[in-house]
């Protein structure tokens, strides 16, 4: 039990993973997928930052009151990280767009069907 | 205390994903994507990462999901619901879900001091940024000198990423196939213009949006803040003014051709910088050359690849957000 307690931000990143990871892979729906894979992008920042913490530490903001500070390296990482993630996020959503208006329907199994009659 | 806090953001966030998964509106899915969103910033304060959750609360909260809401405004609103529930995905989830956990509780204790990651090039860059840099803030340090490569190749990618969608999106002239062109009429102010509260209300907080904005690019080097944040703020406020007075306003403010050009002079500062160092007999985007004192340089240095950082960012959401909106349904 110990060791759940020690380890719960690690834990719960898994869950988020795996809920983002099962609406990417089970749905149809191509927006409701770009918000799944968004969902799985922020767990991995959650694993960063969690890694980065040291418990007793401040911010990375020097100060001489303060001696400790957590981990600055991944988040720098996660910063820029998120930045690409809108635009990447944009991008998909041009895409939706355009599929939308050559196919009629942003659900991936109908897109399909379209395909295999052409 | 502090752990509490913790742990009920962390269930809360748990309980926002479980409901996305199960909600078939899309509306809903996506303001849901932004209170996840906003929850994970107030994780990321929580975990002493406060620029990372200032840029979250900016970008995932804020942006993305006007985005999301543009794509939804010219596709569809409803998922098509199916009863079936797949087997296979949710036996892969729970095989994968394992295996992570399993892996998870093999990682060194949460918050240890002693820990690997600590180990390496973090320590040095906590103890001597201070003396070699000259920056309070950590994290801008190693993101604008130490890693500041890195970061302009983030730039380049968020520079392609506006380009690829004006690619997809972006085009307001139409040449017919008897080679005449047509120019796409713009959408007006609509419904909005009867919403008094909203249209005074945002007159009143534009300015100061803008402000704030300014106020976290340059002080980004002394607290959280920078160029990634505080591009993203600016150009927040001109969504807010497209929003509210209609892009045809918004685009008599900021022509396409000025953020266009802004697009490619903020990657063009951030690189002019980095040869400028060279020809200053340094190394590329090595700023202590710049000025006769190291930690002057690398002030100078920083305070001007920021700015480009800001300047490409702000224009790149800025056209992100016209070019999702000044697209009209196509009829079908």
């Amino acid at each position: 039990m110990t060791e759940v307690m020690s380890h719960f931000n690690y834990l719960v990143v898994v869950v988020l993973m795996m809920i983002g990871f099962y609406i990417v892979i089970s749905g149809s729906n191509l927006v409701k997928k770009v918000v799944g894979l968004s969902i799985f992008q922020v767990s991995v920042f959650l694993l960063y930052i969690s890694m980065g913490k040291i418990i007793g530490g401040t911010a990375p903001i020097l100060d001489d009151r303060f001696t400790v500070y957590s981990n600055p390296l991944p988040h720098v990482l996660i910063l820029t990280a998120i930045v690409v993630g809108v635009a990447t996020t944009a991008l998909a959503g041009a895409l939706i767009v355009r599929i939308n208006e050559a196919y009629g329907s942003i659900e991936e199994d109908e897109i399909y069907r379209q395909d295999g009659d052409a | 205390m502090t752990e509490a806090v913790n742990t009920l953001l962390l269930l809360f966030m748990c309980v926002t994903a479980l409901t996305i998964v199960r909600q078939h509106n899309l509306f809903a899915v996506v303001m849901l994507g932004s209170v996840f969103s906003l929850l994970s910033a107030g994780m990321f304060v929580l975990l002493d990462a406060v620029d990372v959750a200032f840029t979250e609360a900016a970008v995932g909260a804020g942006i993305s999901t006007i985005l999301m809401l543009g794509v939804l405004s010219l596709t569809n609103s409803r998922e098509r619901i199916t009863f079936s529930t797949p087997i296979f995905p949710i036996v892969l989830v729970m095989l994968a879900g394992s295996v992570l956990i399993f892996s998870a509780l093999g990682m060194p204790e949460f918050g240890a001091a002693d820990a690997p990651i600590h180990g390496h090039v973090a320590d040095r860059y906590i103890e001597k940024s201070g003396a070699e840099v000259g920056l309070p803030n950590i994290v801008t340090s190693i993101l604008a000198s130490y890693r500041g490569f890195d970061t302009l190749g983030e730039v380049t990618v968020i520079f392609t990423a506006g380009i690829g969608v004006m690619v997809l999106l972006g085009l307001r002239r139409r040449t017919a196939q008897d080679g005449s062109v047509e120019e796409l009429p713009l959408p007006g102010e609509g419904n909005m213009r009867h919403h008094s509260v909203l249209r005074v209300t945002a007159k009143l907080l534009i300015p100061f949006i803008m402000l704030f904005a300014l106020y976290v690019q340059f002080h980004g080097d002394f607290g959280p803040g920078g160029g990634f944040q505080a591009g993203v703020i600016f150009a927040a406020a001109f969504i807010l003014y497209g929003l509210v007075f209609g892009i045809k306003n918004a685009v008599a403010v900021v022509p396409e051709g000025v953020t266009r050009f802004l697009i490619a002079a903020g990657v063009l500062l951030y690189a002019g910088v980095g040869v400028a160092s060279l020809l200053m007999g340094g190394n590329y985007l090595d700023y202590s050359v710049l000025a006769h004192e190291p930690t002057h340089g690398q002030h100078l240095g920083i305070l001007l690849i920021e700015f480009g950082v800001g300047t490409t960012v702000a224009a790149v959401m800025i056209t992100l957000f016209f070019s999702f909106a000044r697209r009209t349904r196509k009829k079908t």
